[in-house]
């Protein structure tokens, strides 16, 4: 029977592998060839990969590193960072790498979506939104890795990604990015509510349990760095995955939906 | 001998095949050759995106009439996946293309209506999921327990003849995800993408159709 997939979001900085907290201070957790391999013999739902220094460095996606990674890595993987363009798109298909997430260029070129979804197909295009809570406490998409507040209120953005071409919507919780203190559930409801497209949750997963509450608020996916790369208290990285009956077991199907 | 030629016209995931059926030890090469195409000893036509624009493609590079020479005059196996198994049919609701006909088959949406003012499920269709196999086939051949595949797909394969349905799938709708037909196997899910489930699946392609 369906059920939600358990997605590893990985962050690359440099040749290594890093992970944030509140998109700040990567700390580094190893070499990237080697995590995707255990996360295959893991035998995981599914692969996101974030470059986190491309936009902000203003660099296309290292397409010959991605190669080497991706090589064994039999379960699909989506890649974000410094995707600008149909050509960067088609070559990371040409790598092994099946869906595009565009994030800082879905705000600057909407365009882009559309050409995006005309050639490889909406389902391969999915566009990411790292949200932060202004001053006023209001949700924004934040762009160039979290550096840039758009001004955009998140909902609006989802509506009008799908509407250009997105066939899934990554919603990144910044505030809650690294926390493993649960997803923020009110933002996935509502993004999930406004449109009709697959959505991963990511951002503040700390249990199994977390990532079953993250589809009960809507979500088709749910990711998450920390819980998968580390353990115990004082966060010593070991990859880990649950197995495919915990996984049964936590996204029992809700209310017929998904 | 027993040159594996996995077609490509700009639309799939190549490397992500040819990678996984290195491992299952097939000679596998990607070419968009016509000669290489027609000479083949088995095609495989992945694919992933739009229905038009792989038709387009396919005919833009002279590559319909030597597959059709491979596969139909020759009797060569071949498997499409993903938008290749559409390409399969006669047609497809996402575009006005003709596609290549060999299985009694059209291309249809899926379409969910809303409950709780909500869609009943999400489309496109994406994630792991069962197949049900209607009968023995060389392809399912000693699948490892509880085989599950990676799908991810808006249009969905409707068979003329239930006969030509190789495997059932539900979502929503019990759909053919896959179908087979003489030396032409279909199969809506990524087998390149679905761990060991998938490499017992593309490993019987290679040795054993």
């Amino acid at each position: 029977m369906f059920r939600s997939r358990a997605i590893p979001c990985l962050l690359l900085k440099g040749d290594g592998l890093v992970k944030t907290v509140w998109f700040k201070d990567p700390k580094y957790v190893g070499d990237p060839i080697n995590a995707v391999k255990l996360f295959n013999d893991l035998e995981v739902d599914e692969l996101m990969l974030l470059d986190i220094k491309a936009t902000p460095e203003g660099r296309e996606p290292d397409f010959a590193k991605l190669r080497d990674i991706v090589s064994e890595a039999f379960m699909p993987v989506s890649y974000g960072g410094g995707v600008r363009s149909v050509d960067h798109a088609r070559r990371l298909c040409q790598v092994g790498i099946e869906k595009v997430v565009v994030t800082t260029a879905a705000v600057d070129d909407p365009g882009l979506l559309s050409a995006l979804a005309r050639e490889l197909g909406s389902q391969s295009v999915v566009v990411g939104m790292d949200v932060k809570h202004d001053w006023l406490r209001r949700p924004r998409v934040f762009k160039h890795c979290g550096l840039k507040n758009t001004g955009l209120d998140p909902v609006e953005h989802a509506r009008n990604a799908e509407r250009l071409g997105a066939g899934e919507l990554l919603v990144n919780s910044i505030d809650r990015d690294g926390t493993q203190g649960g997803y923020d559930l009110e933002l996935i409801e509502q993004v999930t509510r406004a449109v009709n497209i697959p959505v991963i949750a990511c951002g503040g997963a700390g249990s199994v349990a977390d990532l079953a509450k993250a589809t009960q608020a809507g979500a088709s996916a749910a990711a998450a760095g920390s819980l998968f790369v580390f353990r115990g208290p004082h966060r010593a990285v070991l990859i880990n995955y649950p197995s495919p009956a915990e996984l049964q077991a936590a996204f029992q199907p809700v209310a017929g939906r998904r | 001998m027993n040159r594996i030629v996995i077609v490509d016209y700009g639309a799939g995931n190549v490397g992500s095949i040819q990678n996984m059926g290195r491992k299952a030890g097939g000679d596998l090469v990607i070419s968009g050759d016509p000669d290489q195409i027609a000479r083949a000893d088995k095609l495989i036509l992945p694919g992933v995106g739009a229905f038009d624009v792989g038709m387009g493609n396919l005919r833009s590079r002279g590559l319909e009439a030597p597959l059709n020479a491979a596969v139909i005059d020759r009797g060569v196996p071949i498997l499409g996946i993903c938008l290749g198994a559409q390409l399969l049919t006669r047609r497809s609701e996402e575009g006005t293309s003709a596609g290549l006909g060999w299985i009694a088959a059209d291309t249809l949406r899926f379409r969910f209506a809303p409950q709780d003012g909500r869609p009943a499920r999400t489309v496109p269709h994406m994630g792991w999921n069962f197949i049900e196999p209607t009968r023995p086939d060389r392809l399912l051949e000693n699948l490892p327990p509880e085989p599950r595949y990676y799908f991810v797909h808006t249009y969905h394969l409707a068979c003329d003849d239930d006969r030509d349905v190789l495997t059932w799938t539900e979502y929503g709708i019990r759909f053919a995800s896959s179908v087979q037909r003489a030396n032409i196997w279909g199969m809506q899910f990524h087998p390149e993408k679905s761990h060991k489930f998938g490499f017992a699946l593309l490993n019987n392609f290679i040795h054993r159709a």
